[in-house]
C-alpha cells in the first residue's frame, strides 16, 4: 500500500497536511475546554461539544488515517458501520423522543373528541 | 504457501489483505464503543439527576491526556512516514515517542483513578462513576493493547524490515490506524465525560 | 483409478512452486496447532457437534422433568449431586441452569460454530479457488478462543451455585445477582472474540482471494451467505460485548448499570446505587441477538442452495434475486430487534416501527425459500441423504417462518410472548431448519474432506426418525403456547389451570425427544466409521460444478494442484448442447 503513496513530493504534501492537522487538533482541544466553561444550557452544550468532537474526529480520520485518499471499498465498510452505529445510538434516545413525536402523530382523533380543551390553546 | 495480496495490493480492489482487515476490526471497535456510548445516553436520559463531569473529574489531567494522545497520533504517523522514506532510524525514534506518550497517558490515568478511590469514588457509588470507569477503563485497555503492538513493531517485529521493508511498512501503517482509533475514541470520551 | 492418479500427480507437483512447503509438519503442528483452514474447519466441526449433542442431552434431561415433574430421573439421576438433583429429582434452580445453558450452548457453541466455523472455514476458500484463508494464524486463534470459551461455559456447571441460570437471554436484574453468570460473561467474551476474528478473515478472504474470473455474481450462493453472515457477526456482536462488560461490572464491581433504583430482592432493598435500566441490557442484547438468528439460518440456506443445485441437475432459480434478498436481509436484520421487546411498555410508535420492519424482513426470506422450491420444478432429482435433509428443511423452515409472523406483529405478540409458541417457532427454524441443512452439508461434503462417502442406509435411518421426532417435539408447542402456557416453567405448566388440557402433551413431546436422541446414533457411528471404511469415491462424486470439487479429496495443503480460473457461473447444469449435464466453473472449454 505504501507504493500508492510513493516517496515523492505528493507524499511530503500529505505528511505536511497531517502536521497542519496536528496543530489544528491542539487548538480545537483548547476550544473544546473553553466552550465548556461558557456554561451554555445543557442541550446547546452537548450539541456544540459533539460538533467540535466530530470536526476533530473527522480530521483524524481524514488525514491521520488517510481516509481522504482511501479506496471506495473501505468507505463502503465504514458507511455501513456508521449507519448501524447511529441506529445503535438511537436506541436509548428513542424511548423518550419517539414518544414525544408519537404524541403528535397518534393523537389527532382524540383532539377532535375534546374541542373544549383546544379552545383554550392559542392555536 | 504464500497467501496472495499480503504485501502487494490486489489490482481490482487496490488494497492489501491487512488494510481491509484492520478497517474491519476498527469497524467492530466503533460498534463496541458505540454500545457503551448508547448505554451512557440511555442512563443519562433516564436519570433524575446527573452530575456535571467537571465537578467530579479532573479536567486539567484529562486535557493534558488529550494533548498527549493527539501528539502520539502524529508521531505514529511520522513513524510510518519514515518507513515509507526508508529511514529506519527515524521510524524507531518516532515509534519510541509514541510508546512513551502511551505511558504518559496511562500514568496520568493511574493518578486519576487512585485519587478517585482515595475519595471513596468507586463504580458502585453512582451510574455516572460506573460508566466513567467502564468507558475510560476499556479505552485504557485499548491503549495498553496498542502500546504492546507498537512495542513489538519497535522491537522484535522490526527485523522484518531487513527482508521485506514493504510488508513491515504496511504493518506499521495498520498498527497506526488502530492507534488513531484509540485517539479518536478519546476525542469523544473527553468532552462527554469530563465537560458535559 | 482416478484417485490414485491424482495422488501420483500430487507427488510430482509437491514442490512445484512453494519453497516454503519444505518440511513435513509434526503431529502437533499438523492436527492441533494447524493454520490450514481445512484442519481448522474439521476441528470446529467435531467440537461443535460434540457441543450440539451435549446441549441436546441437557434438553433430554429437562424433558424428563417436563413430562414427569417431581419424579426421579431413572438410571442417571443418581449420578448428580444432592445439590442439584437430590434423590434424582431435579431442583428448579438446576432446571434453570439446564435451560439457560441449553440455549447458550446450542446457539453459541453448536449451530453457529458448525455453520460458520466448520462449513465456512472448510468450504469457502475451496469454493473461491483460494489456497487458504487470508489470515491463517488468526484463523487458528479464532478456533482456540472458541474452544476456551466453550470449556469455560461447560466448566461453570461445577462452580458452587452452578452454571448460569437466567436464560440464554440473561435479563437483569436476575442475571446481575444469580450464580454462574460471571463465567457465562467471561465465556461469551472469548466466543465473541473468536467470532470477530473469524468474520474479519471471511470478509477479507472473500474480497481478496477469489480466483481469476470469479466475479461476485459468479460466487456460489453459499459464499454470499457466509459473506453477509460475517458482516452481521462483525457489527452486531460488539454491542453485546459492551453489554457483557457492563453486566460484569455490575456483578464484580457492584455498579448499577442494570439495577433500577429502589430494587427489592427477597424483601430487602438492594444494596446498590440504582439508576440503572434493565431495558438497557435488553436493547444491547437483542441488537446482537436478532442478527444472530440470521447468522443461524444464513449458512444453512447457503448449504441448501449447493445441495439442491447438485441434486436437481439444473441451475438454481432466481440466483440474482436470492443474492439481493440475502444482502437486503442482512441490512434489515439490524433494525428489527425490538420485536423481542414488545411487552416492555414501549409506546405505539416504537412498536409500529419495529413491527413494520419485521414484516418487511420476511420478504427476502420468502424470496429465498420460494427460489429453493421453484428450483426443484422440472429437475432430475436425486435423493442421497444430503438431499433428504435439505428437502426436509424446506417445509420445516416454512412452518418456522410462518409461525414467526404473529410474533412479529405487536398485538398478537401480547398474547404469545414468552409462551411455548415462541419456543415452537424458533425451534422449527433452528432445529428441523438450520440443523437439518447442516446435517445435509455433512453428508454432502464428507466425500470432499475424506475421499469417502457416508453410508446411505444409515443416513436414511438417521433422517426419517429425526424428521418425525422433530415434529413430535415442536408442533404441540404451538398448541400449548396458544393456550397460554408460559415458557421456562420447570413443572411444565402443571400448576396452571388455563393450560391443564394441554399439559399431557409434554409426555409425547418428551418421548419424541428421547427417540430423536436415539436416532442420532446411526449418524455418529456412520460419521466415524466412514472416515476409514466408507466407500471410496472420486473427487467429484456428485458431479457438481463449483470449484471445491476440482480439488483432490481430501485437498492437500494449498488446496489446488493448479490455480483455478473461472469461466462461468456456479450452477451451469444441463446446459443445452453440452456433452455432460454439468459444466464446471473452471472448465475452460467453450460449449
Amino acid at each position: 500500500m505504501s507504493s500508492d503513496h510513493g516517496h515523492g513530493a505528493d507524499f511530503d504534501k500529505h505528511v505536511n497536511a497531517a502536521l497542519g492537522v496536528f496543530v489544528a487538533l491542539l487548538c480545537l482541544t483548547c476550544v473544546t475546554v473553553k466552550v465548556a466553561y461558557l456554561d451554555l444550557p445543557t442541550h446547546e452544550a452537548i450539541a456544540l461539544a459533539l460538533v467540535i468532537a466530530l470536526v476533530k474526529g473527522g480530521l483524524v480520520a481524514a488525514f491521520f488515517m488517510h481516509l481522504i485518499s482511501e479506496r471506495k471499498l473501505i468507505f463502503s465498510v465504514l458507511g455501513i458501520t456508521v449507519a448501524f452505529f447511529f441506529v445503535l445510538l438511537l436506541v436509548p434516545m428513542s424511548t423518550s423522543i419517539l414518544d414525544h413525536v408519537g404524541h403528535l402523530i397518534v393523537v389527532p382523533h382524540a383532539q377532535a373528541a375534546e374541542p373544549a380543551e383546544h379552545a383554550g390553546h392559542a392555536e | 504457501m504464500e497467501i496472495p495480496y499480503t504485501v502487494e495490493p490486489r489490482p481490482d480492489t487496490g488494497l492489501t489483505n491487512g488494510k481491509i482487515g484492520i478497517w474491519l476490526f476498527l469497524a467492530s471497535e466503533v460498534m463496541l464503543f458505540g454500545g457503551l456510548f448508547a448505554a451512557y445516553i440511555m442512563l443519562r436520559v433516564g436519570a433524575t439527576e446527573w452530575p456535571q463531569g467537571r465537578t467530579i473529574l479532573n479536567v486539567k489531567l484529562a486535557f493534558t491526556n488529550t494533548l498527549i494522545l493527539i501528539s502520539s497520533s502524529i508521531t505514529v504517523l511520522l513513524a510510518w512516514a519514515s518507513l515509507v522514506r526508508r529511514d529506519l532510524g527515524k521510524f524507531k525514534l518516532y515509534m519510541l515517542i509514541t510508546i512513551l506518550c502511551g505511558f504518559g497517558f496511562l500514568t496520568i490515568k493511574y493518578f486519576e483513578y487512585t485519587h478517585k478511590f482515595e475519595l471513596g469514588l468507586f463504580p458502585r457509588k453512582s451510574t455516572f462513576l460506573a460508566i466513567y470507569f467502564t468507558l475510560t477503563g476499556l479505552h485504557g485497555l485499548h491503549v495498553i493493547g496498542g502500546m504492546s503492538v507498537n512495542a513489538y513493531l519497535l522491537g522484535p517485529g522490526s527485523k522484518l524490515y531487513e527482508t521485506n521493508p514493504e510488508w513491515f511498512t504496511n504493518r506499521v501503517e495498520n498498527a497506526g490506524l488502530f492507534w488513531h482509533l484509540v485517539d479518536l475514541v478519546w476525542i469523544f470520551l473527553f468532552p462527554v465525560l469530563y465537560l458535559l | 483409478m482416478e484417485v490414485k492418479d491424482k495422488h501420483a500427480a500430487h507427488a510430482g507437483h509437491a514442490h512445484h512452486d512453494e519453497h516454503h512447503d519444505h518440511h513435513e509438519l509434526g503431529f502437533w503442528r499438523k492436527y492441533v496447532f494447524s493454520t490450514d483452514h481445512k484442519v481448522i474447519g474439521i476441528q470446529y466441526g467435531i467440537t461443535a457437534l460434540c457441543f450440539l449433542f451435549f446441549g441436546f442431552s441437557l434438553m433430554m434431561m429437562m424433558r424428563w422433568q417436563l413430562a414427569f415433574p417431581g419424579k426421579p430421573l431413572p438410571l442417571i439421576g443418581k449420578l448428580f449431586s444432592d445439590a442439584v438433583m437430590p434423590g434424582g429429582i431435579m431442583l428448579p434452580d438446576f432446571y434453570n441452569q439446564l435451560g439457560a445453558m441449553h440455549g447458550t450452548i446450542m446457539v453459541f457453541l453448536g449451530v453457529v460454530p458448525l455453520g460458520v466455523g466448520a462449513f465456512g472455514n472448510f468450504v469457502l476458500p475451496l469454493q473461491i479457488g483460494a489456497p487458504d484463508m487470508a489470515f491463517p494464524r488468526i484463523n487458528m486463534a479464532s478456533y482456540q478462543a472458541y474452544l476456551i470459551g466453550g470449556v469455560i461455559m461447560l466448566a461453570s456447571f461445577f462452580l458452587p451455585g452452578g452454571a448460569a441460570q437466567s436464560g440464554w437471554t440473561s435479563y437483569p436484574p436476575l442475571s446481575d445477582i444469580s450464580p454462574g453468570q460471571t463465567s457465562w460473561l467471561v465465556g461469551m467474551v472469548f466466543l465473541i472474540t473468536s467470532s470477530l476474528l473469524g468474520s474479519i478473515n471471511f470478509i477479507v478472504t472473500t474480497i481478496q482471494l477469489r480466483a481469476k474470473g470469479l466475479t461476485f455474481m459468479r460466487l456460489p450462493f453459499f459464499v454470499w451467505a457466509q459473506f453477509v453472515t460475517s458482516f452481521l457477526l462483525l457489527l452486531a456482536f460488539p454491542p453485546l460485548e459492551a453489554a457483557a462488560i457492563l453486566q460484569f461490572m455490575d456483578r464484580v464491581a457492584g455498579s448499577s448499570f442494570f439495577l433500577p433504583s429502589g430494587l427489592v430482592v427477597s424483601g430487602k432493598l438492594a444494596v446498590a446505587s440504582g439508576g440503572g435500566s434493565p431495558l438497557l441490557w435488553q436493547h444491547l442484547f437483542w441488537f446482537l441477538a436478532h442478527p444472530e438468528v440470521y447468522v443461524l439460518i444464513l449458512p444453512a440456506m447457503g448449504i441448501v442452495a449447493e445441495v439442491i443445485a447438485a441434486n436437481t441437475r439444473k441451475p438454481l432459480w432466481g440466483y440474482r434475486a436470492m443474492v439481493y434478498a440475502v444482502v437486503f436481509l442482512g441490512f434489515m436484520s439490524f433494525v428489527v430487534w425490538a420485536h423481542h421487546m414488545f411487552i416492555t411498555g414501549m409506546g405505539t410508535v416504537m412498536a409500529s416501527f419495529f413491527q413494520t420492519t419485521t414484516m418487511i424482513i420476511s420478504i427476502p426470506s420468502v424470496i429465498i425459500l420460494t427460489a429453493f422450491f421453484v428450483s426443484l420444478w422440472g429437475g432430475s432429482i436425486r435423493f442421497p441423504t444430503s438431499m433428504l435433509f435439505v428437502l426436509g428443511f424446506l417445509p420445516m423452515f416454512g412452518i418456522g417462518g410462518l409461525t414467526g409472523l404473529p410474533l412479529g406483529l405487536s398485538f398478537p405478540d401480547i398474547h404469545l410472548h414468552d409462551t411455548l409458541y415462541v419456543i415452537g417457532h424458533f425451534h422449527y427454524v433452528v432445529a428441523p431448519g438450520s440443523i437439518f441443512a447442516l446435517m445435509g452439508g455433512v453428508y454432502h461434503w464428507f466425500p470432499k474432506a475424506t475421499g469417502r462417502r457416508m453410508n446411505e442406509t444409515l443416513g436414511k435411518l438417521h433422517f426419517w426418525p429425526t424428521l418425525i421426532c422433530m415434529n413430535g417435539i415442536f408442533f404441540p408447542m404451538f398448541i400449548q403456547g396458544l393456550a397460554g402456557m408460559s415458557r421456562r416453567m420447570f413443572d411444565g405448566g402443571e400448576t396452571y389451570a388455563h393450560v391443564a388440557q394441554y399439559v399431557h402433551l409434554n409426555k409425547m413431546m418428551s418421548v419424541s425427544a428421547w427417540c430423536m436422541g436415539v436416532a442420532q446414533l446411526p449418524f455418529i457411528f456412520n460419521f466415524f466409521h466412514s472416515i476409514k471404511h466408507g466407500e471410496k469415491v472420486s473427487d467429484n462424486p456428485w458431479n457438481a460444478t463449483t470449484l471445491e470439487w476440482d480439488a483432490p479429496s481430501p485437498p492437500p495443503h494449498g488446496n489446488f494442484l493448479k490455480i483455478p480460473e473461472v469461466f462461468r457461473g456456479p450452477y451451469e447444469y444441463s446446459v443445452p448442447g453440452h456433452k455432460t449435464d454439468f459444466f464446471p466453473q473452471s472448465d475452460p472449454a467453450r460449449g
